[in-house]
């Protein structure tokens, strides 16, 4: 197992590295940080300068390696957008607003999403199967903007009961976890249903019922555990997508977490800053992965042996 | 026919199931009557499609939920009348008075846990212990059905067995509680020949030491001639011969059981072409005139054709039974 989990964490680390190579790239292809960052009057001298002071004379692997090394010591330089800011550590000073947001709207998710998903497996064809079914449709056929847009219309402006956007109490957190979370519930309830209806109807399940086991049993036991791997293995997709997705939502709230930041950097092509906020979010997103892998082998024990 | 009433140990009278599908309702058991003792071993034949399966899950009671309905009759077992148990008094009878060994070994143990913990599960449910003792009779269920080295194999999970090792495994659920009933759904089907024999010598050997009464459903009258006491043959969701099975291979009395006996090849004499029986059995939702095996039938008369026979004594001794109008005229 703990091979297992090592053969993971090694392979995260490897794509997190081809990251920093696309990484680099990017901000090569956007043109030279010398537009960006002298002024247009600036000498043929001070540009040498600059050139020389910053290493864009070395050979480009060299600069790689100089940005792949500052990168691993968290240091992306400083904000080009908020100066005296370095890049990372306003990225990580957002952090925490975007998870508080973010794991509301997983909880809110995984609240309504797996017992929906189950109940509809369940009583296939009930009335229960058919709100999921609806709801499930119309999860996946709105834009989250737009849901947002909406909440607030309904919540905010018409009946006043929640605040349209910032941040501070717990209230502000409310219509953007929603607007997040109802995509993903959709998403996960139809996954979890279908997971659920192939292995109900096994014969394994069968064989179950014919021991005389309780059709609960049957359900959270026999079903379950089998089924769960489908549904998890999209949790780490949806937890990273919800922590990593916020971005329009939390324009929409002008809700100041990681997504903001990213935004705002990229219109005022703050370079350091959306270094900082693309490696974050990929660790955030390999991290929610091997949390998945861990998972697995807790939900499926065979996986040890493997 | 009556005369078996009183000593049987399981007893079904007149059992109906009704199935409702979007192309209309049938009867896959239709108007079932059969019982069997302790230690004896009942044959339950035909082809896929005639009911069997369909029976062995109202005895159960574990028809698919919406589908399919027990519409009358009486299941007794020991007296004791099943069809009018509450769920929660059912479950009871489950896996402790009656149990099953389903068909198909690679599917019918779940890959997500070990066989012992699958084996102990059942013994939990009804002869609950401490974890000392349920580990002692769960490596013992293993033993009974010559799983070697069974206290290793407890940590085993399924998919780390082959097939007949596996459907060891699912008879050592079947046992362990030491019911009175073991239906057993075509157990043998998918173990190699081989395999098979020795699976099928195993359940003799269990019944003789637990005088338990096996139901064996197949499709195949080879098994049927080894394994089974008496035998009832079953065509489109009805009891067409049923009786013992010594008289029955002697001297069926109903056409379809004399084209299966004699579809089964034999190793001995002329290497022949293999016979089949000619056409195919009603769609279930046809609606079915006469003897529904008329069609097939190379006797069939007018008669046949529209009206349906009833069940009669094939023989004087009484407990051979057939539905054919040529058993009604002889």
């Amino acid at each position: 197992m703990l091979r297992y989990l090592l053969q993971r964490g090694a392979s995260s680390l490897f794509a997190l590295l081809i990251i920093t190579v696309i990484v680099f790239s990017l901000s090569q292809l956007s043109g030279s940080p010398v537009d960006a960052l002298l002024p247009d009057d600036a000498t043929q001298e001070q540009i040498d300068i600059f050139i020389r002071e910053w290493g864009l004379d070395q050979p480009l692997w060299k600069q790689y390696l100089t940005f792949l090394g500052n990168a691993v010591q968290g240091d992306f330089g400083v904000s080009l957008k908020w100066p005296g800011e370095s890049a990372m550590g306003f990225v990580l000073d957002r952090m925490p607003a975007t998870l508080r947001l973010g794991g509301l709207a997983i909880l809110i998710t995984l609240i309504i999403a797996l017992p929906l998903g189950i109940a509809a497996a369940v009583y296939k064809g009930s009335a229960i199967d058919r709100i999921a079914q609806g709801f499930a449709l119309l999860g996946q056929s709105m834009p989250n903007f737009w849901l947002g847009i909406v909440l607030i219309w309904i919540f905010s402006v018409w009946l006043g009961w929640l605040p349209t956007s910032g941040i501070g109490s717990f209230a502000h957190l409310i219509l953007p976890a929603i607007a997040i979370a109802w995509f993903q519930i959709s998403a996960l309830a139809r996954l979890t249903r279908s997971a659920m209806l192939e292995v109900l109807d096994a014969e394994y399940i069968k064989l179950a019922r014919v021991k005389g086991v309780s059709e609960w049993a049957v359900v959270f036991k026999h079903a379950l555990r089998n089924a769960a791997v489908v549904p998890l293995t999209y949790f780490g997709i949806l937890a990273a997508s919800i922590l990593t997705g916020s971005v329009v939502i939390e324009s929409v709230y002008s809700y100041p977490g990681m997504g903001w930041v990213a935004i705002e950097a990229i219109r005022g092509r703050d370079f350091p800053v959306v270094q900082a906020v693309i490696i974050a979010y990929a660790v955030i997103y390999m991290l929610s992965n091997l949390l998945v892998d861990l998972l697995y082998v807790i939900v499926n024990p065979r996986i040890k042996h493997g | 026919m009556n005369t078996s009433q009183t000593d049987a140990l399981l007893d079904v009278r007149n059992l109906k199931v009704e199935v409702t599908t979007k192309a209309g309702s049938f009867f896959p058991v239709n108007d079932h009557s059969f019982s069997v003792k302790s230690g004896e071993t009942l044959g339950i034949v035909g082809e896929s499609g005639s009911g069997k399966s369909m029976t062995a899950m109202s005895l159960m009671r574990l028809l698919p939920k919406h589908a399919a309905k027990i519409r009358g009759g009486s299941v007794k077992l020991d007296g004791r009348e099943l069809l009018t148990l509450s769920e929660k008094e059912m479950r009871k009878v489950r896996g402790a008075d009656i149990s099953m060994i389903l068909q198909d070994p690679q599917t019918s143990l779940n890959p997500a846990f070990t066989v012992g913990d699958q084996i102990k599960e059942a013994l939990k449910l009804h002869a609950p212990g401490g974890r000392k003792t349920l580990r002692e009779r769960t490596i013992d269920a293993l033993r009974r059905v010559k799983v070697a080295a069974p206290e290793h194999r407890v940590n085993s999970y399924p998919g780390e067995m082959s097939g007949g090792m596996r459907q060891r495994v699912v008879g050592a659920i079947a046992i362990s509680c030491r019911p009175k009933v073991i239906i057993a759904d075509e157990p043998t089907t998918s173990l190699d020949v081989t395999v098979q024999a020795q699976y099928l010598r195993l359940l003799k050997e269990l019944q003789d030491e637990t005088g338990m009464a096996i139901l064996f459903i197949t499709h195949d009258f080879g098994i049927v001639a080894n394994l089974c006491h008496r035998v009832i043959v079953m065509y489109a969701g009805r009891i067409v011969e049923s009786g013992p099975v010594a008289k029955i291979f002697a001297k069926p009395a109903h056409p379809y059981t004399e084209a299966l006996i004699s579809a089964v090849p034999s190793l001995h004499g002329q290497k022949e072409r293999l016979t089949t029986i000619p056409g195919q059995p009603p769609a279930p939702t046809d609606i079915v005139v006469g003897c529904p095996f008329a069609p097939r039938c190379q006797y069939a008369d007018a008669r046949c054709h529209s009206e349906a026979p009833p069940t009669v004594a094939a023989d004087q001794s009484g407990d051979h039974t057939t539905s054919c109008w040529r058993a009604v005229e002889a």
